[in-house]
């Protein structure tokens, strides 16, 4: 194909796509109108229905939580494929990263960089468990808390060396963390029908909106997703840094 | 509030084509970050607080993360001789 004849087959595909989006968008609503009933009536209901002042977190853990599972399920899926396919590769032996030039070592971590760590990993860790726990009074939640507290993780990779996150990362806590999250969510789900009422039905007490203990299942269901969400980002980070330090098959020549 | 939107929206726009003129992977994955930052601003000035910090978490932590993870994979099986240059 020539240069001449690929331009204009993407000028004519640009025109039809450039056409069709210029179609789509003159059918959107004006900017700032809103034509669905659906979040009028969930702002006007989810309060007093559900005590829980995050709206979101009511429609997203409750009025609609089958969803928010698939869609755990769908982070938890791509985790372990990660997982399975880089430990597929460990008849890798463990190496020490080629050097490309001898002479030149790799700077160790700086004082600054570690003492700037060291103050950060408190601070990041108790807002990761505030995000998690008080996912249905203020914006937030198990996803958004457990993200923040894989972030911890990151700061002690960053303020120190791999082998240090690997002491404060036990993997089989990991793969615990990363699992109950994932099955307590579906025991959330259970315990509805457990009290005879349809699966993931908030059957709990609600309380009194705004306290910490209130909403029913939706405080319980965020701690299930936080702990899925933290450990699956932990192990995706941890498997992908096992693999930039090891990497070479036996007998290799490199 | 009509500015701050404007002006979010023109910051969007120009990280957006910030993030497409960067050519080096590794350079586009910070630029990336920061737009996904932006992102994030846009989604607060737009009253979701609660996409913001989604936003935040996953394209200006995890998102950048998971490509300079990726990246240094590749340079480790000596595919990124010379830096890629991002063709």
């Amino acid at each position: 194909m020539t240069p001449a004849l690929r331009r204009w087959v993407f000028l004519a595909a640009a025109a039809v796509a450039g056409g069709l989006l210029v179609w789509g968008l003159t059918g959107l609503p004006s900017f700032g109108v809103y034509p669905g009933p659906y979040g009028d009536v969930l702002n006007q209901v989810a309060v007093g229905e559900r005590k829980a002042t995050n709206v979101v977190a009511a429609v997203t853990f409750d009025y609609r939580g089958v969803d928010t599972m698939g869609e755990e399920y769908i982070l938890f899926a791509a985790v372990v494929g990660v997982a399975v396919l880089l430990r597929a590769q460990r008849d890798e032996v463990e190496e020490p990263p080629d050097e490309d030039a001898a002479d030149r070592r790799v700077p160790g971590t700086s004082n600054a960089v570690r003492v700037l760590g060291l103050a950060l990993l408190g601070p990041v860790v108790l807002f990761g468990l505030y995000v998690v726990a008080h996912g249905h009074l203020t914006p937030g939640g198990g996803f958004q808390g457990g993200v923040v507290l894989a972030t911890g993780a990151l700061v002690v990779y960053l303020s120190g060396e791999y082998v240090t996150l690997r002491k404060v990362r036990p993997a089989a806590l990991i793969d615990l963390a990363e699992s109950s999250g994932a099955g307590g969510y579906v025991a959330v789900g259970l315990l509805g029908l457990a009290a005879g009422a349809a699966f993931l039905q908030n059957v709990l007490p609600l309380g009194q909106p705004g306290a910490l203990p209130s909403a029913g299942t939706i405080p319980l269901i965020n701690v299930a997703v936080g702990l899925e969400v933290a450990g699956g980002m932990v192990l995706l980070v941890s498997e992908f840094l096992e693999q930039t330090l090891v990497l070479r098959r036996p007998g290799e020549v490199t | 509030m009509i500015v701050l939107e404007a002006a979010v929206f023109l910051l969007v726009a120009a990280g957006g084509t910030a993030v497409v003129l960067t050519r080096n992977p590794l350079n586009q994955a910070i630029v990336a970050s920061f737009y996904g930052l932006i992102l994030g601003i846009m989604f607060l000035v737009f009253q979701a607080p609660d996409v913001a910090l989604s936003q935040i978490t996953v394209g200006a932590v995890a998102l950048p993360l998971m490509i300079v993870l990726a990246l240094a994979k590749v340079r480790a099986l000596g595919g990124g001789k010379g830096e890629g240059g991002g063709k």
